[in-house]
């Protein structure tokens, strides 16, 4: 995990880029390796600057490798296999970067394999997949790798022909020399290109963009396409091994409770039950370590549940017995009314906000939610001879690792991690207590054991997007300019999940849509009054950014109706002129998703592009059938700008449909722009469900959701009937940002904005559910 | 001693009559590409085909199946080419993936019933499948190719 890197993973000693001396490739390559293709020992490098820009990549744990014999190997057949290094949660991400690869390389991709890297980040390079940060850090590591394999290929033609490297050139899958008409498959020069040194980063020629083959097309379809349609796509519980166990674990229904005694009887009657025992658990907080309870053992998933079912635990509820979402509200809400620490400060919001004309306030809550992947959190684990492997759907198979290596008190060198298929994220499976419960299981049983999480484990024992309060008072002038803002947001941290006793926001938090506001605005006042977390916390698909950006922009429109003005021309006003807005020198730590503002500023001109282009292609101010609305909203996060138009229809019983969805994306270059559209269509719905539906709240200690009857999320009768997805252009150079997440935060906004047209009636706290119920 | 004839071979079961159908075919019998989403019968990840019907094999105890045939999705066509699939897979349809085996099923059951639903037949008839990645626009509009081609 690596918005946190700080706080969960420690710093590489020594020096971080030293040489690695070949480490196992494990079996995936072995048959390629035996047939005496491109695979040799790795040697890990810095970042170079290959690009006109610099990312934050190499600030990563582990930062960035960039050797090809890492990531791609030629079996004398021709066939070339690219290592995919990061997890597939649905992004795309598996076919993307060796998308890449291939296409600089000049590899055609019918003859590409992909082949999973196992958690290895001194080999690979940081593999944490979250933050949107994928392709924004691997596009020009990912060619250097591609680049340098076709050099490699083109020097080997030119030794076997003896002719100049520079008379010859790599086609499609060969090399040509053009002078005799020549020409060599990758396969047949693939054993003499191994023996090669790596070229030197600066000597790479990158390819020409106008020559791309499959980056920024959107003509390849995911690597595993056919199998997901057929069934054989290998999730986190499809690994089988001999014997093994089938386990489903009881655990504290409050966090920070422990167990104090079962009776196993019953359970221990069940057909198909074996064994009933107790699980470590730490206590809260400690990252991502278990929480303990009782396991029980059995043939099968069925039995084990059924199992479960038929235990007597009594537990020690501890210190968050009490918490309890309705008084935990008012406690967030009395926390923004009252000033909190300062953590933006220009001018004098204060002095401005007493002399204003008009003073419009927003109070605005949002409650916990839970990620309810459509997998459960999984993992399988073998112990043998003092190592462990571990198959598992998660986002960090480097991080998992170190868990792993740590909780075992075993060497890294001792754990495998091989990650699975993901069945969703989300941030969810960044964090690997299930991974850990199951080779701690493993361990102890002495045979390969399986820990299945039900639905109901995955919402009664998430790590959930924080609660949180939200205040913002703006003052106007008598023209109705706002001349000042004072922004209060009161959340439990996510640091809480990591360090006792922890209060306030995280600078990173504080940098999704709180101190990074854009808007030109002189006296502007930030402030973040205490919140103590009562569960485990954890990111959730855009983090913060979903609070803020539905603060902020419900707060533009209005704005706009106080003063009888068009929302968009507001927010228009409030963004400015075209320009780069510098972090307030009053931010302490200010945070820009961890990369150089030197190439990714905050640029008003990309926020002020996206919004007239949706709002062009939506129609905005087009005439609507009675009931409709539009309403707009915009967002910069992960680096990207993205605003949403949704109109929506709001019948007369107040039931909430939404004929059509218009999001254009800026994120800057771009490679598969077919997956860009299907994450914002699946933003739009992400987006609804929070905006609609979602809800995770406490009573005595215990979420009271349990599955998807009281935790529903958006199905196919109530989304969207179209999202429609503009990219803008990318301009020559410009680096890649962020599409996972920055296509949620603006949803929300842009629909309570549109409802707001529809009906009059502004949605100030979410989920909206039956508020508009006549 | 259940009997159950699952994607054409003959299966037996001597342990748990109770058991429900989905960890049947997990875990006994191995066809994994059946999936386990909410063991409520609320998601449609664990679809699977009982006597050519959409079914929820969480909810379905292996002797509801006793004598009968089960379609799974390793089972709906030998090339995995039903015109389901082909439709998903010409409008890349899945994100995850994960909740697509349900989907498909409930989609070919769907149309084994309705030749040629309507938009709203098709939103009706796959509103009990979940997909948490938001594939409903493509999974809507595959069904539509899948029944019309176009």
């Amino acid at each position: 995990m690596t918005y946190f890197q700080d706080l969960s993973r420690q710093a590489p000693e020594g020096p971080s880029f030293g040489p690695v001396e070949n480490v196992s490739r494990r079996g995936l390559l072995k048959g390629v390796t035996a047939a005496g293709g491109l695979v040799l020992a790795a040697s890990v490098l810095p970042r170079r600057a290959m690009a006109a820009y610099v990312t934050g990549a190499g600030d990563m744990p582990h930062g960035v490798v960039t050797d090809p014999r890492v990531f791609v190997s030629i079996a004398p057949d021709g066939i070339v296999t690219i290592v995919a290094h990061r997890s597939e949660m649905g992004t795309g991400v598996r076919t993307g970067l060796p998308m890449i690869v291939a296409d600089e390389m000049g590899a055609d991709w019918a003859r590409v394999r992909i082949v999973q890297a196992p958690g290895d980040e001194a080999k690979y390079g940081n593999q944490d997949t979250d933050g949107s940060r994928s392709t924004r850090h691997y596009l020009i590591p990912m060619r250097e790798v591609g680049a340098s394999a076709r050099t490699m290929l083109e020097t080997a033609a030119a030794q076997r022909w003896k002719v100049p490297v520079s008379e010859v050139r790599a086609g499609v899958h060969e090399v040509v020399h053009d002078g005799s008409g020549r020409r060599l498959g990758f396969g047949e020069l693939a054993a003499d290109a191994a023996v090669l040194k790596v070229p030197a980063a600066e000597t790479l020629r990158l390819k020409d963009p106008k020559d791309f083959r499959y980056i920024g097309k959107g003509t390849v379809s995911i690597t595993d396409l056919h199998d997901i349609t057929t069934g054989r796509a290998g999730y986190g519980a499809d690994v089988r091994l001999p014997g093994m166990k089938y386990v489903v674990i009881a655990r504290p229904p409050v966090v920070g409770g422990k167990l104090v005694s079962f009776d196993d009887a019953e359970a221990k009657q069940v057909p198909g039950v074996e064994r009933v025992m107790e699980v470590r658990g730490w206590p809260w907080p400690s990252k991502f370590q278990p929480l303990g309870g009782v396991a029980v053992i059995a043939r099968n998933t069925g039995a084990a549940i059924k199992g479960r079912n038929a235990l007597k635990v009594v537990w020690d509820d501890g210190a968050n017995a009490k918490y309890d979402s309705v008084a935990y509200r008012k406690e967030l809400e009395a926390a923004v009314r009252a000033p909190g620490l300062v953590v933006r400060n220009d001018g004098d919001a204060e002095a401005a906000l007493k002399g204003a004309s008009t003073v419009v306030v927003g109070e605005y809550y949002l409650p916990h939610i839970a990620h309810a992947s459509m997998e459960p959190p999984v993992a399988t684990a073998l112990w043998t001879d003092g190592k462990i492997e571990v198959w598992a759907p998660v986002q960090s198979p480097g991080g998992t690792r170190e868990d792993l290596a740590k909780t075992l008190e075993i060497s890294a060198d001792n754990v495998t991690v091989s990650p699975t298929l993901l069945g969703g994220g989300f941030g969810r499976k960044s964090k690997c207590d299930f991974a850990l419960e199951a080779a701690l299981l493993a361990r102890e049983l002495k045979a390969p054991v399986r820990v299945q999480w039900t639905r109901e484990d995955d919402l009664h024992h998430d790590f959930l997007h924080t609660v949180s309060a939200e205040r913002i008072e703006a003052g106007l002038d008598k023209s109705g300019k706002v001349v000042a803002w004072r922004h209060r947001s009161a959340a439990p941290s996510i640091g809480s999940t990591f360090a006792a006793g922890a209060t306030h926001q995280i600078p990173i938090e504080l940098g999704m849509g709180l101190i990074d506001l854009p808007f030109a605005i002189a006296n502007v006042r930030c402030e973040n009054p205490e919140a103590a977390a009562h569960t485990r916390i954890g990111w959730f698909r855009s983090v913060s950014n979903i609070p803020r950006a539905f603060a902020v922009q419900s707060m533009v429109a209005e704005i706009a109706h106080a003063t009888g003005r068009d929302p968009k021309e507001v927010l228009l006003e409030l963004i400015g002129p075209a320009r780069i807005v510098p972090f307030s020198a009053s931010v302490e730590k200010p945070w820009n998703y961890g990369e150089p503002v030197d190439s990714y500023p905050i640029d008003t001109g990309r926020l002020r592009g996206v919004v007239e282009l949706a709002a062009e292609k939506a129609g905005w101010g087009r005439k609507l059938p009675e009931g409709h609305g539009l309403g707009i909203a915009v967002h910069r996060s992960f680096v990207s700008y993205i605003a949403t138009v949704v109109e929506v229809a709001v019948d007369k019983k107040g039931v909430v449909t939404i004929p059509r969805v218009d999001t254009a994306v800026d994120c800057g270059t771009f490679v598969n722009p077919e997956r860009i559209y299907s994450q914002m269509e699946g933003a739009a719905i992400m987006g609804l469900s929070i905006a609609k539906l979602g809800e995770v709240s406490f009573k005595d200690g215990r979420v009271r959701q349990s599955n998807y009857d009281d935790y529903p999320v958006v199905r196919i009768d109530e989304a969207p009937r179209v999202t429609n997805t503009y990219i803008v252009p990318a301009a020559a150079g410009t680096p890649p940002s962020g599409v996972g997440e920055p296509g949620v935060p603006p949803f929300a906004p842009a629909l309570c904005n549109a409802i707001f047209a529809a009906t009059g009636k502004r949605i100030r706290n979410l989920p909206i559910r039956d508020q508009l119920a006549v | 001693m259940i009997k159950v004839k699952v994607n054409g071979e003959e299966r037996s079961w001597d342990g748990d009559p109770s058991l429900p159908l989905l960890w049947f075919l997990r875990d006994e019998l191995g066809l994994v590409g059946t999936k386990f989403g909410c063991g409520q019968a609320l998601c449609g990840a664990c679809t699977v085909h009982v006597a050519g019907t959409a079914a929820r094999s969480c909810i379905t105890a292996v002797s509801d199946v006793d004598g009968q045939e089960v379609v799974t999705i390793e089972g709906l066509h030998p090339q995995g080419d039903h015109p389901v699939q082909k439709a998903w897979r010409e409008l890349n349809v899945p994100q995850c993936g994960f909740c697509q085996a349900g989907q498909i099923m409930q989609a070919a059951s769907l149309l084994a019933e309705t030749k040629n639903p309507s938009d709203d037949e098709i939103r009706g008839g796959m509103a009990g499948n979940i997909c948490r990645c938001g594939c409903y626009q493509r999974i809507e509009a595959a069904v539509r190719v899948a029944a019309t081609g176009t």
